[in-house]
C-alpha cells in the first residue's frame, strides 16, 4: 500500500468516527405495510402507545374485534409515547403511515399542522358525545383532527396517616393559603409536605399547569403577576423546606416514588398511580388541586387521541371511520379506559365508572374542569410557549432567577418563538 | 440425457468459462469490483447520512414541510439561529470544559492505575478486573445509579456528607453544581479505557530499557518521566484523540442525570442539538441538525490534526 492511499484512509477513518457523532443525521427507516390494498378486506395498521401491552391483553383484543367486525386484519405495532411522535412524522414523510394512529393530545395539533392527519369531517367520524374540552385539544381553525380515548389528569393524592399526625383536614385543604398551612403543620410535624415534578420536559410544564392556570394566568402571557405568585408559590414551598429539592430532577415516576416511602403529606400526580396508590400500604386520598381562590384548579388533560393519518389511497377511510367508531364507542371505550385506569371522554361512560368504582369522583370531577394544552386554538404554538416555561421554573427553583425573572426571560423567549 | 452424461457436458464446459472472462477484464477493473462493497458501505451508511444532516441543516423545515417535501433553501440561516441562541455560548464552554476536564482526569488517573498494575504485585489482576466495572455496565445502568447517589435529598453522597458534618450539596439541581456532577460521573466512566489502553502500551516498553535506566541510576520518577510516558506517546495520542472523540458525543449521561438542566446549566452541543430535534413537541430539525454538524466539525478538527501529528512523527 502506497503512502498516500494510506493516509486517504486515514482520513476516511477520522471522518467516519466523526460521523457517529449525530444521532440526527440517521434516517429511520421505518417498517409498516404500504398498505396498498384495496377497501374491504387487507391488512389496518394500528399504532399505539401503549407498549406495555401484549397480544394477551384486552386492549389488544378489542383491535382485532374491531378488525374483525369491520372485515378486515389489524395489525398492531406498540411505541414507546416519546417515539410515536417522530415515528409518525417519518411514515408520513415516506408515505406509509398507519391507518389509526392513537398519540398523546398535544402531539395532535404539531402533526394536524404537519398535514399528516385526517379531519373527522373527511372520515365522518362522530365527536358530538364528547366532552368539549377535552375535544378542545385536538382541534384547530375550526377543525377537528381525532376524537379522544379517554383522559387523565392531575390531582393531589394524599398519606392519611402523616394527615392525621400533623392534625390536618384534607376537606379544609380548598386553595393556596390553607394548602401551604397544611403544608407547614406536616413539617413542623415533623414530616415532609409535598412533591411534584418540576424537570426540564414536558412532563413539569403538565405539572405546573394547574398552579398556573389556577392563578387565573393565560398562556399568551407567561410573565402576568397571576403567573409571577404560581411560581412563587412553588419556589417559597421549596425554600421554606416544604418541597424537597429533588423535585426539580423528579419525574412523575420518582415523585411518586418519594410520596410512596409514606414520609410525604402530599404528590401532585395523575389518575394512572390510583394502582400504584392501593399497593402503597398506607391509607390514601384525593383531593382536586386548588385553585389560588379556591374552588377547583383546571389542570391540563392528559390522555390519547384516536386519529386517521392521511392515506393515498382515500377509498380506505371508510373501514378506517368504523374502526375508530368501534375503538370510541360507549362499550369499548369503557373497557378500554378501566384497561389504562383513564376517566372516559364522554359524560355518559363517565358516569357508568362512577357508578361502578366510586373512587373515581374527584377525577372525573377534575377532568371536567380540566384543559388541552393545545386549546383555545393555541396549537403548535403551545410547545414554544411550554419549553420556555420549563426552563423559567427550572431557574426560579435552582435559585438561579427571581419568578418574576425567570418568568419575564420565559415571556420574551416564547413571545419572539411564536410571532 | 443421463445424469452423468449431463455431469460430463458440464465438466467439460466449467473450465472454458473462467479461461475467457479475465483476458477480457482489465485489472482495474477486478481492483474496483473488490473495492465495491466498502465504497457502497461507505456511501450508504457515512456518506449519504452526512450529506442528509447537512441537507436538513441548511433548508428551512417546518413540520409541514419535513413531512411534504419543498423546504426552501435557507443557506446558513440556521447556524444563524443557533449561534444568536442564547444557550449557544453557555453550551459551547460546557461542551469545552466537559471534554476537557473528563480528558485530563480520565488520562491522569487512568495512567497512574496503568502503571500501578504494570508492577504485577499479588491480586493485580483482580484488582484491574474491578476497574473495568464501570465499563461493563450499560450507560443507562450507571448513569441512573449516579443520578440516585447524588439525590439531594435521600442521596448516598449527601448521606456520607452529612454525617461527616459537611452541608449537603444539591449535586444535580443547583446550576453550579449540575456540570461538575455529570462530569465526575463520565470520570469514573472514562477511566477504564484509559487504563486498559495505555496498560497494553506498557507491555509494549522492552524491560531492558528500563534496566539501562536503572544502571544509569534513574529515580522512579525520572524513569516514567525519561522513558515510559516518551515511548509511550503513540499510544497516549490515540487514547486520547479516541476519548476526545468519545467525550464529545457523550448525551446518555447527561441526558439520564440532569437532562441538561437546570436551565442549561449543563448543556452541551451533545444534548441541546438532541433537545432541538427531539425533545419538544415542536420538533426544530434543522437547527438540531447544525448543532449535530458543528460537533462534527469540531471532531474533524481534531482527528485532522491527529493525522497531521502522526505524519510528522512518522516522517
Amino acid at each position: 500500500m502506497t503512502l498516500s492511499s494510506r493516509r486517504g484512509l486515514r482520513a476516511i477513518a477520522a471522518l467516519s468516527v466523526a460521523v457517529c457523532l449525530t444521532a440526527a443525521c440517521s434516517n429511520d427507516n421505518s417498517s409498516s405495510g404500504d398498505g396498498s390494498t384495496a377497501a374491504g378486506g387487507g391488512t389496518y395498521n394500528i399504532w399505539d402507545p401503549y407498549p406495555q401491552f401484549d397480544d394477551s391483553s384486552d386492549w389488544v383484543k378489542l383491535l382485532a374485534k374491531c378488525g374483525t367486525d369491520a372485515g378486515v386484519t389489524v395489525k398492531r405495532t406498540g411505541y414507546d409515547t416519546t417515539d410515536l411522535t417522530n415515528k409518525a412524522l417519518l411514515a408520513a414523510q415516506q408515505g406509509n403511515s398507519p391507518d389509526v394512529l392513537i398519540v398523546d393530545n398535544p402531539v395532535v395539533s404539531t402533526l394536524a399542522e404537519g398535514g399528516v392527519l385526517t379531519t373527522t369531517d373527511d372520515t365522518k367520524v362522530d365527536t358530538s358525545a364528547v366532552e368539549p374540552n377535552l375535544l378542545a385539544a385536538g382541534q384547530q381553525d375550526g377543525k377537528t383532527y381525532g376524537i379522544p380515548i379517554g383522559a387523565n389528569t392531575l390531582a393531589l393524592y394524599y398519606n392519611k396517616k402523616v394527615l392525621d399526625a400533623a392534625k390536618v383536614d384534607p376537606a379544609t385543604v380548598k386553595d393556596w393559603t390553607s394548602l401551604t398551612a397544611a403544608l407547614e403543620k406536616v413539617k413542623a410535624a415533623g414530616k415532609k409536605g409535598i412533591t411534584f415534578s418540576a424537570i426540564g420536559t414536558e412532563e413539569g410544564s403538565f405539572q405546573f399547569l394547574p398552579w398556573f392556570w389556577g392563578s387565573g394566568a393565560q398562556l399568551t402571557q407567561l410573565d402576568s403577576p397571576q403567573a409571577v405568585s404560581a411560581l412563587a408559590l412553588w419556589t417559597d414551598w421549596l425554600k421554606k423546606g416544604y418541597a424537597p429539592n429533588s423535585v426539580l430532577n423528579n419525574t412523575q415516576t420518582t415523585s411518586w416514588q418519594e410520596f410512596a416511602t409514606g414520609d410525604y403529606a402530599f404528590s401532585e400526580n395523575g389518575t394512572w398511580q390510583l394502582a400504584n396508590a392501593k399497593k402503597a400500604g398506607f391509607e390514601y386520598g384525593i383531593i382536586p388541586i386548588p385553585s389560588q381562590a379556591g374552588g377547583t384548579a383546571p389542570a391540563p388533560t392528559g390522555g390519547e387521541f384516536v386519529t386517521a393519518p392521511v392515506q393515498t389511497d382515500t377509498k380506505r377511510y371508510a373501514t378506517t371511520a368504523k374502526l375508530v367508531a368501534c375503538l370510541s364507542s360507549a362499550d369499548n371505550a369503557l373497557t378500554t379506559d378501566t384497561t389504562l385506569s383513564y376517566v372516559a371522554a364522554t359524560s355518559a361512560v363517565q358516569d357508568k365508572q362512577v357508578a361502578a368504582n366510586p373512587d373515581l369522583k374527584v377525577w372525573v370531577e377534575a377532568v371536567k374542569a380540566a384543559k388541552g394544552r393545545t386549546s383555545d386554538n393555541l396549537g403548535t404554538k403551545y410547545p414554544k410557549i411550554s419549553e420556555p416555561l420549563w426552563g423559567a421554573f427550572q431557574a426560579a427553583l435552582s435559585g438561579g432567577k427571581s419568578p418574576a425573572d425567570a418568568l419575564k426571560a420565559a415571556q420574551t423567549t416564547a413571545a419572539s418563538a411564536t410571532k | 440425457m443421463t445424469v452423468a452424461s449431463d455431469l460430463i457436458t458440464r465438466a467439460a464446459a466449467a473450465p472454458a468459462a473462467p479461461a475467457r472472462a479475465p483476458r477480457r477484464r482489465s485489472p482495474q477493473w477486478a481492483a474496483w469490483l473488490f473495492l465495491a462493497p466498502v465504497v457502497i458501505y461507505l456511501i450508504a451508511f457515512y456518506a449519504y447520512p452526512l450529506y442528509r444532516n447537512l441537507d436538513l441543516s441548511l433548508r428551512h423545515y417546518t413540520v409541514r414541510s419535513f413531512v411534504q417535501g419543498g423546504a426552501p433553501f435557507s443557506g446558513l440561516d440556521n447556524y444563524r439561529t443557533v449561534v444568536d441562541n442564547a444557550t449557544f455560548w453557555p453550551a459551547l464552554l460546557h461542551t469545552v470544559l466537559f471534554t476537557g476536564i473528563s480528558l485530563i482526569f480520565q488520562f491522569a488517573i487512568g495512567m497512574a492505575l496503568a502503571v500501578f498494575f504494570a508492577q504485577n504485585f499479588k491480586l493485580s489482576a483482580t484488582l484491574r478486573a474491578l476497574f473495568l466495572v464501570p465499563w461493563l455496565l450499560p450507560l443507562i445502568v450507571s448513569a441512573s445509579t449516579w443520578s440516585w447517589m447524588l439525590n439531594s435529598d435521600s442521596g448516598v453522597v449527601n448521606f456520607a456528607l452529612k454525617s461527616v458534618g459537611i452541608d449537603p450539596v444539591n449535586w444535580l439541581t443547583s446550576p453550579s453544581w449540575a456540570l461538575t456532577s455529570v462530569i465526575i460521573a463520565n470520570v469514573w466512566i472514562g477511566i477504564p479505557f484509559n487504563l486498559v489502553v495505555l496498560y497494553s502500551g506498557l507491555q509494549a516498553i522492552p524491560s531492558e530499557v528500563y534496566e539501562a535506566a536503572a544502571l544509569d541510576g534513574a529515580t522512579g520518577w525520572q524513569r516514567f518521566w525519561r522513558v515510559t510516558f516518551p515511548l509511550l506517546r503513540p499510544v497516549s495520542a490515540i487514547t486520547l484523540l479516541l476519548g476526545l472523540v468519545y467525550t464529545l458525543k457523550v448525551f446518555d449521561i447527561i441526558w439520564i442525570m440532569t437532562k441538561g438542566g437546570p436551565t442549561d446549566s449543563s448543556t452541551t452541543f451533545a444534548t441541546w442539538s438532541y433537545k432541538l430535534s427531539f425533545g419538544n413537541l415542536l420538533p426544530q430539525f434543522g437547527p438540531g441538525a447544525a448543532v449535530g454538524n458543528l460537533l462534527i466539525i469540531m471532531a474533524l478538527i481534531f482527528g485532522l490534526l491527529y493525522i497531521r501529528l502522526q505524519r510528522r512523527q512518522s516522517l
